[in-house]
């Protein structure tokens, strides 16, 4: 039987960090993630790496602008205030296309907010919240489990294509305990050798150089964006990760990630129970957004649940080009849905269709 | 001129009289003396120096405004058997980038910062900046630095020297032939002592900007003795031989 250990889901993307190479971790203290950069100053030495607490967030992502440069694999967390603080350098490492790993344990917004969980930065995720056109793969936990695999995975997912990773976690994530297996790093995809780019000084080799600045001709710039788009279009063709509960049968559906997914899973048993026939669509890779998975279901009734005042919605409707009836159950500001608000809503929803 | 490895030879985009084509030459000549290229990564910093690559032939990295030691700092402690060399000028270094460079001195990374300070914005075309002298002219400050709450110029030198982190800090000019050779001595003491191990090493060099200085070569030399007024030349910290 394997081994199961009771831990946080911060502390899970610690663990899965450091058993999947990592050796730089650099951050800055900012509630509900507190946990990370404490384990990793613990960990991390003992593992031979390296752990910087950074004088401010800014500093600390481009710690791993540098460290990322430099070849090794590295990771840097943050909660939603101190996320926005780092999209300068987010946008430097992804026109850099420098392979790291970026949590972002959501709170509550806008501003200082609060520090109950919230789901409020998805926008920011996945549409670019830094200047420029840039994607970053997006990836959301909704157990602690995931919160150490998909962290184990995302270090894959950033050296094979030479794109930032976020993990897009929240503060329930972030703090519940629960049961998980720590397993071994396997390699999920081909890592492609960074000799020909990284730094580390240039003997026997031309020298390297490691910029975002295209001032040579007039379309140096566009044909690196170019690049970069035909890279995101590789990367939307290639990945996709999303669950189905339920929705064989399914005649509404719900689209919910995250925390978010856990509580409406309870609530479509529950509705099921008193005959709806209910089921979700859960998307892992926020982006790409599994598109193609919502456009299996386009003209059905969906209801979409985010601790947000509707933000993935907008690419649901995308994916199912507005056919069908869209309804949405959401707030910002630190609100979680329950299993009897979910099901009230379905019942709602029966009623007017 | 002798050939110096560690330039590529490029011709530079510095203007006449800028104080950059100077210290450039001073680095590489010293990388060269001290077989520093091969194991060397710089850091290349948003203003008048963010080509620095197409001159320097070794490994470099572009950094965004301010963010250079953050950078170095963790090159550096991946590659602590590398050498790591931190170029930027005044509004990168002590405006939107002394925070990074505060903290950076104090935990004494083991890395070398070149400061090259011309009190001026020069690549945005001639705005304060934060080493910029009382009553001087910019494009911000027409009726010159202390009539609209500016405040005075930074001393990063001294700002620095009081905290325990660094191991060797000094301020050189690059207005005279005895300057450039002192400047030539500091950046050699520094590059040895991040060579030695024995932490951070910051060199200021005061330089001449006679496009934004609105001046010609020579009365931006002359310019040099009114900084010195504010920036005095000299040994900040020498803390090497307790190391």
């Amino acid at each position: 039987m394997t081994e199961k250990i009771l831990m946080k889901g911060n502390e899970a993307m610690v663990h899965a960090a450091i058993k999947a190479g990592c050796t730089f971790y650099a951050g800055y203290p900012i509630t509900p993630q507190n946990e990370v950069p404490e384990q990793m100053s613990a960990l991390m030495p003992k593992a031979g790496g390296i752990f910087i607490q950074a004088e401010a967030e800014l500093s600390a992502i481009n710690m791993i602008f540098g460290a990322s440069a430099a070849g090794v694999r590295c990771m840097t967390s943050s909660s939603s205030p101190g996320i926005a603080l780092k999209q300068e350098g987010i946008s430097y490492i992804a026109g850099g296309e420098l392979p790291c790993v970026i949590a972002n344990v959501m709170r509550g917004g806008p501003g200082l907010g609060n520090i109950r969980a919230s789901q409020a930065d998805y926008f920011q995720s996945v549409k670019g919240g830094g200047h420029g056109d840039y994607k970053l793969i997006v990836l959301a936990p909704s157990t602690v489990q995931e919160m150490y695999d998909l962290t184990m995975d995302a270090f894959d997912y950033a050296d094979h294509y030479r794109n930032p990773v976020l993990i897009l976690a929240d503060g329930i994530t972030g703090q519940m305990v629960e049961p998980v297996e720590l397993k071994d790093y396997k390699p999920i995809l081909e890592l492609p050798s960074k000799s020909g780019w990284i730094l580390d000084g240039c003997k026997g080799r031309e020298p390297h150089v490691v910029k975002t600045l295209f001032l040579e001709s007039d379309d140096r710039l566009t044909k690196h964006n170019i690049h970069l788009q035909e890279k995101y279009q590789r990367i939307k063709d290639e990945l996709c990760l999303c669950k189905e509960y339920k929705t064989e049968d399914a005649e509404l559906f719900i689209a919910a990630y995250g925390i978010t997914a856990r509580v409406c899973k309870e609530a479509v048993d529950a509705a099921r129970k008193l005959g709806y026939k209910v089921g979700i669509i859960q998307p892992v890779s926020l982006w790409p957004f599994p598109e193609k998975i919502f456009a299996k279901y386009k003209g059905k009734d969906f209801l979409v649940v985010e601790m947000s005042c509707g933000q993935m919605i907008e690419d649901v409707k995308l994916s199912l080009e507005c056919k069908g009836k869209i309804h949405f159950m959401g707030c910002g500001g630190g609100w979680y849905p329950d299993t009897e608000q979910i099901v009230t809503k379905v019942k709602e929803i029966y009623g007017r269709s | 001129m002798e050939e110096v490895k560690t330039l590529k030879g490029n011709s530079m985009h510095y203007c006449t009289g800028c104080g950059h084509t100077i210290v450039h030459r001073i680095i590489a000549q010293l990388m060269d003396e001290m077989g520093l290229r091969e194991k060397a990564i710089a850091s290349a910093p948003v203003g008048c120096a963010v080509l620095f690559y197409n001159y320097f032939n070794m490994d470099i990295i572009e950094c965004a405004h301010g963010r250079v030691p953050s950078v170095m700092s963790a090159i550096k402690r991946v590659h602590p058997d590398k050498f790591v060399l931190a170029y930027q000028g005044d509004g990168d270094l002590a405006a939107i980038g002394t925070t990074e460079t505060l903290h950076t001195a104090n935990r004494g990374e083991n890395i070398t910062v070149i400061f090259v300070n011309n009190a001026i914005y020069g690549m945005t075309g001639g705005q304060m900046a934060p080493t910029t002298l009382p009553s001087q002219v910019t494009t911000t400050t027409p009726k010159g630095r202390g009539n609209n709450f500016e405040g005075g110029p930074l001393k990063v030198c001294e700002l620095l020297s009081v905290l325990d982190g660094p191991a060797y800090i000094e301020r050189c000019a690059v207005d005279s032939a005895e300057g450039l050779k002192n400047t030539k001595e500091a950046i050699r003491k520094a590059f040895q002592c991040q060579l030695d191990g024995k932490g951070y090493s910051f060199v200021e060099v005061l330089s001449m900007c006679p496009t934004n200085w609105k001046m010609d070569v020579k009365s931006s030399i002359g310019f040099i003795d009114k900084m010195k007024e504010y920036f005095p030349l000299g040994i900040f910290k020498d803390v090497r031989n307790e190391r």
